[in-house]
């Protein structure tokens, strides 16, 4: 069956329509979140491993990677992701509940996520990075 | 078998495997993040002492599982949507498969390091 939908639009077009959505945007930078925390998960075992290893590794640790500004950059980046991940998660386990799943509440609940992860993010960025 | 590379063969296990997984997660995330901040300036000792607990140790390893299957579960979302002969052309398949085994390799380390990590010390 020859399907008539349009496919392939250009990026520019998709960007377009989909920033304009909060829901669209909560929706991506739900998979974008998962995949960094995906591959920065060997950061955070490294710091772990070290945390736990010795008291003269945890100093190490302390010093290396919560010395530099990079380190502490590394990791606020892994936390950034997890606190939009966690609360876009909760939004979405709301939705399998049947919560906001209209096109108003479903905005209303993308917006509330992505404004309570930012406030959460920049609080990370304070206690971590400054 | 209409799935091959899917975490448990079946879209019905996959999908509650997310959100029990995302749950015990979301837990872990909070308990680690919160003793940390309430921790203040956190010593090795406090830490460690904490850490190695039996209960921390073991809701470590099961975060680590969940981990696990989460990530499985959420990449193999990501791959099937966009490494796509749409997206990629008709080398998609091909190209989906090493990524996919790439990313069931890194689940592999993730969980024998973290095992490590924690029953090691």
């Amino acid at each position: 069956m020859k399907s008539n939908r349009p496919v392939n639009l250009p990026l520019s077009t998709v960007l377009e329509v989909n920033m304009k959505s909060p829901v669209a945007i909560a929706s991506i930078l739900h998979r974008i979140s998962g995949i960094v925390v995906f591959l920065l998960i060997p950061v955070l075992l490294y710091i772990l491993q070290g945390s736990l290893a010795s008291e003269a590794d945890f100093n190490a640790i302390k010093d290396s990677v919560f010395g530099a500004f990079l380190g502490r950059f590394v990791v606020f980046a892994a936390l950034a992701g997890l606190i939009f991940h966690f609360f876009a998660g909760i939004k979405h386990l709301l939705m399998d509940f049947g919560i906001a799943e209209n096109l108003e509440s479903g905005r209303t609940m993308a917006t509330a996520t992505i404004a309570v992860a930012a406030v959460f993010i920049v609080a990370a960025f304070v206690w971590v990075v400054l | 078998m209409k799935s091959a590379t899917s975490f448990s063969r079946s879209g019905l296990s996959d999908w509650i495997l997310q959100r029990v997984s995302a749950v015990i997660l979301a837990v872990y995330f909070v308990v680690i993040v919160g003793w940390l901040i309430f921790a203040g300036e956190v010593s090795y000792t406090a830490w460690h002492d904490f850490m190695t607990t039996t209960c921390m140790r073991i809701f470590s390893l099961l975060a680590i599982v969940s981990l696990a299957a989460h990530a499985w579960i959420g990449m193999w979302t990501v791959f099937t949507d966009y490494l796509t002969v749409r997206q990629m052309g008709p080398k998609a398949s091909f190209i989906r498969l090493i990524a996919q085994i790439g990313m069931g390799l890194a689940v592999f380390v993730y969980v024998v390091w973290g095992i490590m990590i924690l029953w090691g010390n």
